[in-house]
């Protein structure tokens, strides 16, 4: 494996491989707290077209742990923001003689452009394109099911997915309905219709559209953010009402089964799509999914450039 | 292994493997390695015996019993990957990682003996030193070895070894551990049969 684009390229035994390297790399590093030499030399470019604090600071962190030097491009106030195109951005990082680019960028496509253009020979991780795919996000939100649901397990067999909300804004809920279903795992997609992209039905998930119905079977639920800063369209009447429809509350979060887990992407929306009280409350794994996608993103690392080197 | 290997020793043979070492062989260095520990150090107690997977896991646990059996103190049995601190990442595959258990008596202080199949170039061990540093400073290192086939890249010897087994650089010596193989055993295979 030389890029990670989409969780659709994972087979199986491929995710819980990353899996399993990411819990081992957690235990050599005490959860992250020592530095590991294992990428000393290596150069990781941070290529952000779109702005993204924590999922930026998730790739610096777990390039540092593993002593890669780092180095941050983002669009803003640079050759980008002068009008250079991808591909000579991809030159150049080239000549500079990276080994891997993360990519965050706001056109579906892209990573997978820039990993097959031939215009570099770094490997390529997708940080999220467009309304695409961030397959990191996916795997750290999989380990974080598996540490929960399924310790040491290699199917998801039996378990129930619930993914609420804007899926059609949401790469992170692609990334997720994808991967939990080759892992085994009953997927279900719950919001409103305006916010359900068309032509779900050859995705390897149910849908549903009405939140209560579903909390009883759900094993985790997975509350998606409102992108406030996407909604140009007109998509439901009024937040109050997307709350009272679709949000997690206490009452919701009482039906669902005792062991169930809530999770979120982040960055939350609290009072909108989750309230504070199930955030912060006992079933919330949101924090650490966080720190799981940490670990996640290192094993990423590790397996695409920290063997035999990939450029020619 | 896709031949099968020959039953017994055997001279050497243009025809691939000869077993040089069976169970009762390795049964036997592994009793006098464990002598050898207890008569070179001085506080048996103090001992954390570390094992370098994949087979040198069970090397450690069966010198440990046998240590135990000896003195009749137990001691602690860890296992240490050191894929991570590896010199040699870059000319490879990125491998699977192996299990690192640290006991929980930690080693800061403790005489960490080391315990791997087979010493060839030394450059496990000079990782599995740089590993040992992230997990503790021990008041001692030491090495034992079940087989040293020379050839050494690095200034490093071992403190106990098994069995000196003179070989070519074209031969692969492969260790053989009932817990993982199913049987014990070390052949040397001949530069044909490898790869």
């Amino acid at each position: 494996m030389k890029h990670l684009i989409s969780v659709q390229d994972l087979r199986r035994v491929d995710t819980f491989h990353i899996l399993d390297t990411a819990l081992e790399l957690d235990r050599v590093t005490n959860g992250g707290n020592k530095l590991l030499p294992t990428l000393r030399g290596r150069t990781v470019v941070n290529l952000f077209y779109e702005d993204s604090t924590r999922t930026r600071i998730s790739f610096e962190r777990a390039a540092k742990r593993l002593s890669a030097d780092v180095i941050h491009f983002s669009a803003k106030g640079s050759s980008v923001s002068k009008g250079e195109s991808l591909k000579d951005t991809a030159l150049t990082l080239n000549a500079m003689g990276a080994d891997m680019i993360v990519v965050r960028h706001s056109s579906p496509g892209a990573a997978h452009r820039l990993a097959h253009a031939g215009w570099l020979d770094a490997s390529v991780l997708n940080a999220g394109d467009g309304r695409h795919e961030h397959p990191t996000q996916a795997l750290g939100d999989a380990f974080t099911i598996r540490a929960h649901l399924r310790p040491g397990a290699m199917d998801f067999d039996g378990l129930t997915i619930g993914i609420v909300g804007d899926v059609l804004h949401s790469r992170v809920a692609r990334s997720n309905i994808f991967l939990l279903a080759s892992l085994g795992a009953r997927v279900v997609v719950i919001g409103p219709p305006t916010l359900l992209p068309v032509g779900m039905a050859g995705w390897p998930c149910e849908v549903g559209y009405s939140l209560d119905a579903r909390l009883p079977e759900l094993d985790a639920i997975m509350m998606l953010r409102v992108q406030q800063e996407r909604m140009n369209g007109t998509f439901f009447p009024s937040e109050l009402e997307y709350s009272r429809s679709f949000g997690l509350n206490r009452a919701r979060a009482q039906v669902l089964p005792e062991h169930a887990i809530v999770m979120h992407p982040g960055p939350m929306n609290r009072g909108i799509e989750i309230t504070a009280e199930v955030a912060d409350g006992p079933r919330s794994v949101i924090t650490e999914q966080v720190a799981n996608g940490l670990k996640v993103r290192m094993a990423c690392m590790y397996l695409l450039i920290g063997g035999e080197a990939s450029a020619a | 292994m896709t031949k099968p290997l020959s039953a017994g020793t055997t001279p050497h043979s243009e025809t691939g493997s000869r077993v040089v070492a069976d169970p009762d062989d390795i049964s036997r260095a592994l009793r006098r390695l464990a002598h050898q520990v207890v008569e070179n150090v001085k506080d048996v107690s103090n001992v954390v015996m570390m094992g370098i997977p994949t087979r040198g896991v069970p090397l450690a646990a069966r010198l440990a019993k046998n240590i135990s059996e000896i003195e009749g103190v137990s001691i602690p049995v860890g296992s240490l990957d050191v894929t991570l601190f590896r010199d040699d990442l870059r000319m490879r595959p990125s491998k699977a990682l192996e299990h690192t258990h640290i006991p929980p008596v930690g080693i800061n202080g403790k005489i960490v003996i080391l315990v791997d199949d087979v010493l060839f170039s030394g450059r496990t061990i000079r990782a599995a030193l740089d590993a040992l540093n992230e997990y503790g400073r021990p008041a001692v290192v030491q090495l034992a070895v079940l087989v040293d086939r020379g050839h050494r890249e690095l200034p490093i010897r071992a403190d106990y070894v098994g069995k000196n087994l003179p070989t070519s650089l074209s031969e692969k010596v492969l260790v053989q551990i009932s817990e993982i193989d199913s049987v014990d055993q070390v052949v040397i295979l001949s530069g044909e049969d490898s790869t």
